[in-house]
């Protein structure tokens, strides 16, 4: 495996640190949840990546998509909610616009698109709504703007996760206009979007596999 | 929190045990987390198919059995079912008419039961889906995810299943479904907040001289915090959001609802329903049918839900039709 590039074994790697950042902010998920939604959004989450590692744990995967598809389609069948549907399907849209045994940076924004269409055609929102969106779309355009201006996959990586927390921080003044939290009108103004949250931990989680391998 | 349970995480697992071996007459498969009629589905007949969180019971497991549903979906406590449970439902008690699901419009349970649809056409099976949008407290607009089903998920389930259960097709009984859910609004305040297993402390702080006006079935809060006023002035609130949303005229026949949130006790739900009942006599809207009690709870919460249908002569036929279930029999 060259620096620049992601093979089944980083993809691995990168789920199962997105489960372990889960576990360990569980908490704080479901904390932001009870706030402006139903207070499960830890809970679920931890639910869905501890059966992704242990769908993993002896899955052998010949291209990195199979292992993003297998995550997807875990999480679909164990979180529930609206976090099962959008999340399990966004890795499963990255998962198939990956066949390959491995991905360059340029295939990995391309499925990193294919994730953010996916979540915005089953969600129907748009950025600005206070959803995992606001985290996404910055992060895929920093993602996409390194990849153009010649960064290699850490920097990209890394700019990635950045944007999404600045993302994430963002919907705190933000009136939900999708989910739950919608139902809430103008007091959802003032609370940091779980979705949103958990998607920044998923970034953060890229950048931190990829610049310790 | 202070709970009859043995552990948070196997909180669903033991209360599905706990169904199965309460009613014989249920078959409940504890793998996929279905809960059918013991006796299957008649070939030829509509499968009817709901689910949702559980925390709402009876809600939907109470509704399985003659004249309502075939299966239900329970998920996890306030977390929608997963799309497999709903295949495993539809797979188990298609009697080969189609399936109808019914879903509360909450988004994880439109995207799980959409999934659901697209698996079971894959599988052969013709599924229409009734979304139930009642609650009048939410507005129905692009700046929502739209209004939530809420009580209204009874008469639905009520009014259809027995539509099915004298030989309707798919379509028909989908079409009753929609009919009944436009005909009805809902509207709820809670007193207090509820406890989820999983959470353990209450999902919001509420004053003991406040309540929340406009809540869902969830611990989530409703549109705005009011001080706690008399129950005669609670339900002209919520008559008055009702009214203004489906206006009835003197005469119009009515299905009510007065629904306990689950930390209610039923003489204050009685007390809302002569509220209920004074007001409606007044403008001359008759209750044809009516039901007083927990049937679409919110955990722990105290509160009430009111619904009103405006019922035709069809709905109150098919609302008279044998029922027989853990939590709705009459007639059977």
């Amino acid at each position: 495996m060259n620096g620049d590039s992601v093979d089944t074994d980083l993809a691995r790697t990168w789920v199962q640190a997105i489960a372990a950042a889960v576990d360990k902010h569980k908490d704080h998920l479901t904390q932001l949840d009870s706030a402006i939604g139903d207070a499960d959004h830890g809970v679920n989450m931890k639910r869905g990546f501890s059966a992704v590692t242990t769908a993993l744990a002896d899955y052998k995967p010949d291209t990195v998509g199979a292992v993003l598809v297998k995550t997807g389609t875990t999480l679909i069948s164990s979180v529930g909610g609206a976090s099962g549907p959008l999340y399990g399907g966004a890795f499963r849209a990255m998962g198939k616009a990956l066949d390959a045994p491995t991905a360059d940076t340029q295939q990995f924004a391309t499925a990193l698109a294919a994730g953010l269409e996916s979540v915005q055609k089953l969600g129907a929102a748009a950025p600005g709504d206070k959803t995992m969106i606001d985290a996404y779309a910055p992060a895929l355009a920093a993602f996409q703007q390194h990849v153009g201006a010649g960064a290699d996959f850490a920097a990209a990586a890394l700019a990635a996760a950045d944007a999404a927390e600045e993302g994430m921080r963002a919907t705190t003044p933000m009136q939900a206009r999708k989910g739950r939290a919608s139902y809430l009108g103008a007091r959802s103004i003032g609370h940091q979007d779980p979705g949103a949250t958990s998607t920044a931990l998923i970034f953060r989680a890229l950048a931190e596999v990829v610049a310790t391998r | 929190m202070k709970k009859l349970i043995n552990a948070p995480e196997a909180v669903l697992d033991e209360a599905l045990a706990g169904i199965a071996a309460a009613h014989p007459e249920l078959k409940v498969d504890a793998e996929n987390k279905v809960i059918a009629r013991a006796d299957g589905t008649r070939t030829g007949k509509v499968a009817l198919i709901s689910g949702g969180g559980s925390g709402h019971e009876p809600l939907h497991g109470g509704f399985v059995g003659l004249g309502m549903l075939d299966a239900a979906c329970p998920g996890e406590v306030f977390t929608s079912p997963v799309p497999g449970q709903m295949l495993s439902a539809a797979q188990a008690v298609n009697g080969g008419a189609g399936v109808l699901f019914i879903v509360k419009n909450y988004t994880g349970d439109v995207l799980n039961f959409q999934m659901a649809a697209e698996l079971a056409a894959e599988e052969g099976i013709t599924v229409e889906t009734v979304l139930v949008d009642d609650d009048v407290a939410v507005q129905d607009s692009t700046w929502t995810a739209g209004r939530r089903g809420t009580g209204a998920t009874v008469f639905v389930e009520k009014i259809a299943g027995a539509l099915a259960e004298k030989g309707a097709d798919l379509a028909g009984v989908a079409e009753m479904g929609k009919r009944v859910n436009a005909a009805s609004r809902s509207f709820a305040v809670a007193l207090t907040s509820c406890t989820t297993p999983a959470s353990g402390k209450p999902g919001f702080d509420l004053p003991e001289d406040e309540m929340e006006v406009g809540v869902g079935i969830h611990g989530e809060p409703g549109r705005a915090r009011e001080k706690l006023r008399p129950a005669k002035e609670i339900v002209a609130t919520a008559l008055d959001a009702i009214l203004a949303d489906q206006p009835l005229a003197a005469g119009d026949e009515t299905i009510v609802l007065v629904n306990g949130l689950g930390g209610t006790p039923l003489i204050e739900l009685y007390v809302v329903f002569n509220e209920v009942a004074a007001a409606l006599a007044d403008k001359g809207i008759v209750i044809a049918r009516n039901l007083v009690g927990n049937y679409v709870t919110s955990l722990d919460m105290a509160g009430v839900s009111i619904t009103v249908c405006k019922a035709d002569a069809d709905m109150l036929s098919l609302w008279d039709a044998p029922v027989n279930t853990p939590a709705l029999r009459w007639g059977a």
